[in-house]
């Protein structure tokens, strides 16, 4: 899974990461800490708010020691309101904080949408730019925890949908702190969702395999400093010329392995970004390989696969030998106990792939 | 239920739903003498630093200040010299005469919408001269008393109103959703109280700063009902943030009395006492003490003692906006019955009583602010009136969605410019 060596040099060359000091292995959720540690410790004006994140460190830890270190008034819990816990930082940015707000899952973020589609998306526009909301609202995303409906949802479309949002995705550790350094430092409204199936490792789509941890991988290593990411742009996971292979998220991890153990030749893309979109190198890698399948978790039907399949139609129609292919969660609630016949793992992806192929 | 009917040997009784209804319909006789109107001058004042609880009786009273009698009364009594109550008349009655000049362009095409604030302007100015001028206003849409006590200019909020090409906003905005970071007024939203969990936020992050800019917001006795209210009261309480939640309560919302936000079993103010938030409730049309409970309230959150709710108890004596004919769902009588009269002959006939203030002068400080509201209106005419040309470029439509513009608006611009050079081949004015 471990993406060429040239690919992560690259990456660390576009980055900052050169002067961000010591790297030490990390999971998805200690880099999220880590960059949430650096941003508090360099800019006063950002705050950490949310449900148990304070003194607990939130449900998944990734606030752990951030309260003890920077004192109360910059890291707090709230009450369980999300219309709250987005309002508020609405009001926060206005001062001229930025907050950055954790919504305990992505599931629970919608008693908070009107606050972010009609408060923080629109501020700047209606406003003419005296007013911003400079926030970064962290959520985990995603199934395959076996959480049921409320606890593996995949939103992320809805935001897409939004003018104003910007919504972001890290699939590695390295690519986390990166990328979410960048949002908070960015001036605009940000939903970074955080894929908790790969908190503490990858997920090939095998899941009655045991769990790997981010032990020993490339992308679990993450300098301890102060790095970005730029926003809006795609990470090449490996370079291939049979299809294009558009991801994001778990899903990336899950691209990566059922291609590797077909030993399709495939260019795989972490979008990282899903608004503002890395267009060119998705132009770029379709008009080289001709085949573009799109894979996400999240439900079918105006998921955010619909958006680029439509774009890669309208841009690369006549470098296309076959049908896009979009492999996709159902149509359904997340359910329970059936979760990994709602998962897009192996078995789907493998048959778009060969259909892919063969058209 | 199926099981339920086939119960025939129950005796429980039937359950029946209440839809509340308003006292009075078109044509009705109105008759207010059920509204308790409390004594001038009778209602205790705690200290701004007392326990929550010892203003929660204050929450089912009405503090009143002016009398019949025009003399102020009792300890709310703000004891404020007479230049200020002339400045605050003054203001009061500029927003009267902008709101009816401005009705009037929106009748003759000059803009699309129009909301007057009349009878409730002393809860926007009197309210707003208890603040210092750089505490963090988060208004509702009728607020407009706010920014003509800040001294907002006229023309800019014209300007606004035609949407022209001189509006700061850009054409962007509804009319009257105005904007002022300079006057510590923030930008209006449509979607009713989202602005009370941003006052709120506000407040927190002015108290983690250790500043000392509290925040102050308005919203109408109808969108209390929002989920937003319990959200931005919860927190307030919680962080004891320095906010001042004001609802008016205009009775009427749209075409809905305020029974349908609960004030058929409650009044707003006693929302605050399962908070454990101080709460007041207030005459609205008593400019007195409409300034001296927000003023308390101001101390008391500068203090670090503590969130305030003020419900100012007033009536809203014109339609809801210009698109509404409230002769279509309320009696007419109702403006000409209420109990506590207009704002603005309560202030002026205070001050003349004090001896500070005449007929005569009302009438020529009348005839001077219209003619001020007119000859602003001629200023920003220059600039155009909405639907006539005179509007922001283009390709201002997607700037600030965000602070760089990404390649998808980008592309979109372009075709926005490349459907005008279409439309309008021999080219029209910007
Ligand atoms: C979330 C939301 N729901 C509905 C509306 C439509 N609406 C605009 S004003 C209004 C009535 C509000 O009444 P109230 O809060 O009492 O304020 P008032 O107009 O009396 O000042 C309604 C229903 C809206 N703007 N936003
Ligand atoms: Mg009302």
């Amino acid at each position: 899974m471990t993406p060429p060596a040239e690919t992560m040099d690259q990456e660390r060359q576009t980055g900052e990461a050169k002067d961000a000091g010591e790297t030490r292995e990390m999971n998805m959720i200690e880099a999220i800490n880590s960059a949430l540690d650096n941003m508090l410790e360099r800019d006063d004006d950002v705050i950490l708010l949310g449900e148990d994140i304070g003194y607990f460190g939130g449900v998944f830890r990734c606030t752990a020691g951030l309260q003890e270190k920077y004192g109360k008034t910059r890291v707090f819990d709230t009450p369980i309101s999300e219309c709250g816990i987005i309002g508020v930082a609405v009001g926060m940015g206005a001062y001229g904080l930025r907050p950055v707000p954790e919504i305990q899952f992505a599931d629970y973020i919608y008693p908070g949408l009107d606050q972010l589609i009609s408060e923080a998306a629109r501020l700047r526009y209606r406003s003419a730019a005296e007013f911003t909301a400079p926030m970064t609202v962290r959520s985990p995303f995603g199934g395959g925890i076996f959480g049921g409906q409320t606890h593996s949802q995949s939103p992320e479309s809805i935001f897409t949908h939004v003018s104003g949002l910007k919504t972001v995705i890290p699939s590695t550790p390295y690519d986390a702190k990166g990328l979410l350094i960048s949002c908070i430092e960015d001036n605009d409204p940000v939903i970074f969702f955080e894929p908790k199936r790969i908190y503490n490792g990858p997920f090939d789509g095998y899941y009655d395999k045991p769990a790997k941890s981010w032990k020993g991988f490339d992308e679990a290593q993450v300098p301890e400093g102060h790095y970005r990411i730029p926003l809006g742009k795609a990470r090449t996971v490996r370079e291939g010329d049979a299809m294009t292979i558009l991801a994001y998220g778990t899903m990336v991890h899950v691209v990566e392995s059922v291609t590797r153990s077909k030993g399709v030749n495939a260019e795989i893309l972490d979008l990282r970004t899903l608004v503002p979109l890395d267009i060119e190198a998705i132009e770029e890698s379709v008009r080289k390989t001709g085949r573009c399948m799109i894979v996400h978790e999240a439900t079918r039907t105006s998921g955010f696969g619909s958006e680029l399949s439509a774009l890669v139609q309208e841009r690369c129609f006549y470098h296309l030998e076959a049908p896009i292919e979009r492999v996709t969660g159902f149509d359904t609630p997340y359910p329970h106990s059936l979760e990994w016949a709602y998962f897009p793992g192996p078995v789907r992806i493998g048959e778009a792939i060969d259909k892919l192929l063969q058209d | 239920m199926a099981d339920g009917s086939d119960d025939k040997g129950s005796n429980r009784p039937k359950l029946a739903l209440h839809v509340p209804e308003p006292r009075y319909r078109p044509g009705d006789t109105v008759d207010f003498s059920h509204i308790p109107i409390s004594e001038p001058g009778a209602q205790p004042r705690p200290d701004e630093a007392a326990e929550a609880q010892e203003t929660f009786p204050l929450c089912n009273d009405l503090i009143r200040v002016l009398g019949e009698d025009n003399a102020a009364h009792g300890p709310w009594d703000p004891r404020l010299d007479a230049e200020t109550l002339r400045g605050m008349l003054r203001e009061m009655a500029l927003v009267r005469a902008f709101d009816n000049r401005m009705y009037r362009a929106q009748r003759q095409g000059k803009t699309s919408f129009y909301m007057k604030c009349t009878g409730e302007e002393a809860t926007s100015v009197c309210a707003t001269h208890a603040l210092a001028g750089d505490d963090m206003i988060f208004p509702s849409y009728r607020q407009q008393g706010c920014l003509i006590a800040r001294g907002y200019e006229l023309t800019e909020m014209i300007n606004q109103i035609y949407s022209n090409k001189a509006d700061k906003l850009k054409g962007r905005q509804l009319p009257i959703m105005y904007c002022s970071k300079r006057l510590s007024f923030f930008s209006i939203s449509g979607n009713l109280a989202t602005q009370l969990p941003q006052a709120t936020g506000f407040a927190m992050a002015s108290a983690s700063k250790g500043d000392s800019r509290i925040a102050a917001t308005w919203v109408g006795e109808g969108s209390t009902a929002e989920g937003d209210f319990h959200s931005a009261l919860t927190f307030a309480t919680v962080y004891n943030a320095p906010v001042i939640f004001n609802v008016i309560n205009n009775q009427w919302a749209i075409s809905s009395f305020s029974g349908f936000a609960g004030a058929e079993r409650a009044t707003f103010a006693a929302r605050a006492i399962g908070y454990g938030m101080a709460g007041l409730r207030v005459d609205g049309n008593d400019p007195l003490a409409v300034f001296a409970a927000e003023r308390w309230a101001a101390d008391r959150a500068r203090a670090n003692a503590g969130p305030t709710l003020i419900e100012h108890f007033t009536y809203r004596a014109e339609g809801h906006s210009t698109s509404d004919d409230p002769s279509a769902y309320r009696s007419a009588e109702e403006r000409t019955e209420w109990p506590l009269g207009d704002p603005i002959m309560r202030l002026k006939n205070h001050l003349i009583q004090l001896g500070e203030w005449s007929e005569e002068q009302q009438e020529a400080m009348d005839k001077e602010l219209d003619e001020h509201v007119r000859a602003s209106m001629k200023q920003a005419e220059k600039n155009g009136i909405l639907g006539h040309g005179l509007h922001h470029p283009f390709h201002t439509m997607f700037e600030d969605v965000f602070e760089e513009l990404p390649w998808h608006l980008e592309e979109q611009a372009e075709q926005a410019i490349r459907e005008r050079k279409i439309k309008f081949p021999e080219g029209r004015p910007e």
